[in-house]
């Protein structure tokens, strides 16, 4: 079995009295697509910002390539291969779409400080922001401002910003809210795809598609790991069902 | 043809048209209240760097307005009185040459802008604002206190500093000078916003998570812009206590801040020659409402109060529509 | 250099600071409450001390001038809060500190109309004038002692109203969760009305009490008001115990500085030289202290992260 590319370890976190993480560990090994479930409230945002970055743990660390991240910032982790797109869209509103794709391109490229080069004529990030927009299915909406995108498009957009990335890890927060049937049976046969590029570790609510693609599950429950294993395990296991799934049954 | 690039080409020709007519009129009046806008528009092309590329609502930018100010105002007053600045270690004498001003004075305000920027950068909006305010007070009562100088009376330079080949003393060839120079940066300012720094820093206006997680870190770019930002703003100073051949504590006041900032609100924040259009209408005002009240800041108040809550693009964004997202 | 005088700078200092608080606590409260910055607290400074002038110069009374500033200061606060800034809670910073500059214009240029441009003279009242013996044997204005009594009062008089008043719960709730006093069935609209009205006769009475020792002129308030904005970011956006703190600490420096770099200097320089490299360092001792503290806690003292 090939060595976990991405590793949390004893992650705690607290606010006050509320204990958001408590003790978390899981992994993403290559090639796998790994989803991050749990009712609402049971710290599932709380723990990607803590491997993204944004948010720093109590206690606990996060392990990338074998390299200890624990105390590097969102732009570290970023420029070292680590992918997010956002529950809520993250994207720069004002701008094209193929802006938001070439700010990707640029940002792994890693040479901000240009000072007199059109960057939007510039060959090798064009192609990488074309490419991602292709992969996504928005080439036609190249030259939409952002803000005129509807919800789902947003969605693939930031999907497309992650895949110019070339990264190693997928960060991926709920992609599939908001979207329509039609749009989330597109995007499972998407990111079933894109396991290939880079594993994914994906916090998802819609339970059809998280069924379809996992590999492996992780259940969250109260900031609590309450059990991790493949899908069939997870759906057979009596403390997922009563915790989280037998609430669902029984609605 | 774009509506705003119909715009800024009727504006730009407008500022060199209209004193080329009063000099063969001769109205050197007209000739130096053009020259007035042109530094102004400066001052406020350097602001807007900052405020309309960078987001960063910068309200003491009066402080590199005044630094250029008085790096001209130091030199030229120990070469008019033929004083060395400094005997040791190493002889520093004043100077009247203008690109040896210029470059001194982009260089201090840039040099302030570091400072300044490094500190207040890592603190979030309102905190900047009010750090910016602060420094400018900083400067304005340094200057007031540092007799040497003229302290709260100012210093006067009695002939107006060189340009090699040129007549500076002529009011057109003066305006000729701020005019080029006028044109030059609003050019570099055009290619910066397009270029890969201006693309990353835009984004970073608008959305500074989602810079971070392409793996561009906000602070270094925000300061970079703070820094060219203060280094424009501070050559419009010389500039301007040179078209006033005076220099004093006012031009590191708040209300300096004010007026650039407003400056850019009535052409337009974050517009090109939204700076050069709003420091036309300001003077514009100033010279006509003024004329006719006293209190004809009352007015410019309202005015400003109304473009804020009703009129938010400015005079550009009134006439050109909202701005296209330019690819 | 006497240890009396020493502590007459001191004093002076407290003074100095707790007056600063009453602008820096109104600014504070407004941000913390409404998010919003206001550039025209200084222009209620202002009004408060041209009411506090015009009717002191009318019935003799120097009681009834710190009235008409409060209510003068309120009342303006209340109207320009009703037709302006109400407008401007939903915007950006940009706008609000582009708007509220757009009131100081139409302020200052409208005081000048109404006024003239020479200054108004309020006077201290004789029952408060002269100086009063400390224990120690040091005298020492009786009005300045004043001020800083009626400062802390005021004070105090704050920290209770937060603390345990209706009104206090609806501001610490406001600061904490603007959304979620809406939700909670507070009058958001009465509420913020209220409290940019405290802040404004806060102001106002500042702008009277100080224009008894100095003038009162047109643009007296924009100093004091980036002043208080030196307190607010050294002590922290929203707290009002970090106004206080913060406002002390900023009245101290900035008197102590005036008073002892001088003479310092003068240990080593001529007298006019120290007296001039002293009370140019002098003047930007206070900024000097904002980028110190701005180093290790950005947020301020008390700021939440």
């Amino acid at each position: 079995m090939t060595d976990p590319i991405l590793e949390i370890r004893n992650i705690s976190k607290s606010f006050g009295a509320l204990k958001a993480s408590n003790n978390v560990s899981l992994d993403l090994r290559p090639g796998e697509i790994h989803a991050l479930i749990g009712p609402n409230g049971a710290g599932k945002s709380t723990l990607i910002k803590q491997i993204d970055g944004s948010l720093v743990p109590d206690a606990g660390s996060v392990w990338f390539e074998g390299r200890d991240m624990t105390a590097l910032g969102v732009v570290a982790r970023a420029q070292a291969g680590l992918a997010r797109t956002f529950q809520i869209s993250s994207l720069a509103m004002d701008m094209t779409v193929l802006q938001n794709v070439v700010l990707g391109a640029l940002g792994r490229r890693g040479d901000v400080f240009r000072f007199f080069r059109d960057v939007m004529k510039d060959e090798e990030l064009l192609g990488i922001g074309h490419h991602a927009l292709k992969q996504v299915g928005l080439e036609e909406f190249a030259r939409f401002r952002t803000a005129e995108l509807s919800h789902g498009q947003r969605r693939q957009l930031e999907v497309a910003v992650a895949l110019t990335r070339t990264p190693k890890v997928f960060l991926m927060d709920e992609p599939m809210a908001g979207l329509g049937a039609e749009g989330s049976r597109r995007l499972t046969g998407f990111l079933d795809t894109l396991r290939q590029e880079a594993p994914i570790l994906l916090v998802e609510h819609d339970m059809d598609a998280v069924f379809a693609l996992a590999d492996r599950i992780t259940v969250l429950v109260y900031g609590e790991v309450i059990a991790t294993g493949s899908a069939a395990e997870i759906r057979s296991d009596p403390l997922v069902r009563t915790a989280y799934l037998g609430e669902e049954d029984a609605a | 043809m774009r509506r705003e690039t119909v715009l800024n080409t009727v504006v730009f020709l407008g500022l060199l048209v209209i004193p080329l007519w009063a000099w063969v009129s001769n109205e050197p009046f007209t000739i130096t209240l053009a020259t007035r806008v042109a530094v102004l528009a400066l001052a406020g092309v350097g602001l807007n760097v900052a405020l309309g590329l960078g987001g960063l609502v910068s309200f003491g930018h009066a402080v590199f307005f005044g630094i250029g100010g008085y790096a001209m105002g130091v030199l030229a007053s120990h070469s008019q009185t033929f004083t060395p600045m400094m005997e040791w270690p190493f002889l520093i004498e004043g100077t009247k040459s203008m690109p040896v001003i210029w470059l001194v004075a982009m260089i201090g305000s840039g040099l302030a802008a570091l400072a300044i920027g490094a500190l207040s950068l890592r603190t979030s909006g309102v905190y900047f604002i009010m750090i910016t305010l602060a420094f400018g007070q900083m400067f304005y009562f340094f200057a007031i206190s540092w007799p040497a100088y003229g302290g709260e009376d100012g210093l006067s330079i009695y002939v107006r500093n060189g340009f090699p080949g040129l007549n500076t003393l002529d009011p057109i060839q003066f305006f000729a000078i701020c005019y080029v120079i006028l044109g030059l940066a609003v050019f570099g300012v055009a290619r910066l916003s397009r270029s890969s720094f201006g693309l990353a820093l835009s984004a970073a206006r608008q959305n500074a998570t989602r810079v971070q997680s392409v793996g561009i870190g906000p602070y270094r770019l925000r300061l970079v812009a703070f820094v060219i930002s203060g280094a424009i703003t501070g050559l419009a100073g010389a500039l301007f206590a040179d078209l006033n051949r005076f220099v004093s504590p006012t031009m590191f006041s708040w209300q300096t801040s004010g007026e650039i900032m407003i400056f850019i609100i009535l052409g337009g924040v974050g517009r090109l020659f939204g700076p050069i259009v709003g420091a036309a209408l300001f003077i514009l005002l100033e010279h006509f409402l003024g004329g006719l009240s006293d209190y004809w800041n009352i007015y410019l108040g309202a005015l400003l109060l109304v473009v804020v809550l009703f009129a938010k693009g400015g005079l550009i964004g009134l006439v050109a529509g909202r701005e296209v997202a330019h690819d | 250099m006497s240890l009396i005088l020493m502590i007459e700078q001191l004093l002076n200092g407290l003074q100095f600071g707790i007056m600063l608080f009453l602008m820096a606590a109104g600014l504070t409260l407004i941000f913390g409450v409404m998010g919003l910055i206001n550039l025209a607290h200084g222009s209620l400074y202002m009004i408060g001390a041209f009411a506090a002038a015009a009717v002191a110069a009318a019935t003799g009374s120097f009681l009834l001038a710190l009235v008409a500033s409060l209510v003068a200061a309120a009342v303006a606060g209340a109207i320009i809060e009703l037709t302006v800034i109400r407008h401007l809670y939903a915007r950006d910073h940009l706008d609000q500190v582009l708007a509220t500059f757009a009131l100081i214009l139409i302020f200052s240029e409208g005081t000048r109309w109404v006024f003239g441009s020479f200054p108004l003279f309020l006077n201290i009242p004789d029952y408060l004038s002269g100086p009063i013996t400390l224990p120690g044997g040091i005298q020492y204005p009786f009005y300045r002692l004043m001020l800083i009594v009626v400062g802390l009062l005021v004070a105090a008089g704050l920290f209770a109203l937060i603390a345990w008043t209706r009104l206090g719960i609806q501001i610490r709730a406001g600061e904490s969760d603007r959304e979620m006093i809406g939700a909670l069935g507070v009058n958001i609209s009465r509420l913020y009305t209220l409290v940019f009205a405290l802040g404004a006769a806060l102001a106002g009475l500042a702008g009277a009490l100080i224009g008894a020792i100095q003038s009162v002129q047109v643009g007296m308030g924009e100093p004091v008001l980036i002043l208080a904005f030196v307190v607010i970011v050294i002590g922290g956006i929203g707290s009002i115990k970090g106004a206080l703190v913060g406002a002390v600490l900023v009245g101290l420096t900035d008197t102590m500085g005036r008073f002892l770099l001088p003479t310092i200097f003068g240990a080593f320089m001529d007298p006019s030289a120290a007296t001039s490299v002293g009370s140019a360092l002098a003047s930007m001792s206070i900024y000097v202290l904002m980028a110190a503290v701005l180093l290790f806690k950005p947020n301020g003292l008390y700021g939440n992260a």
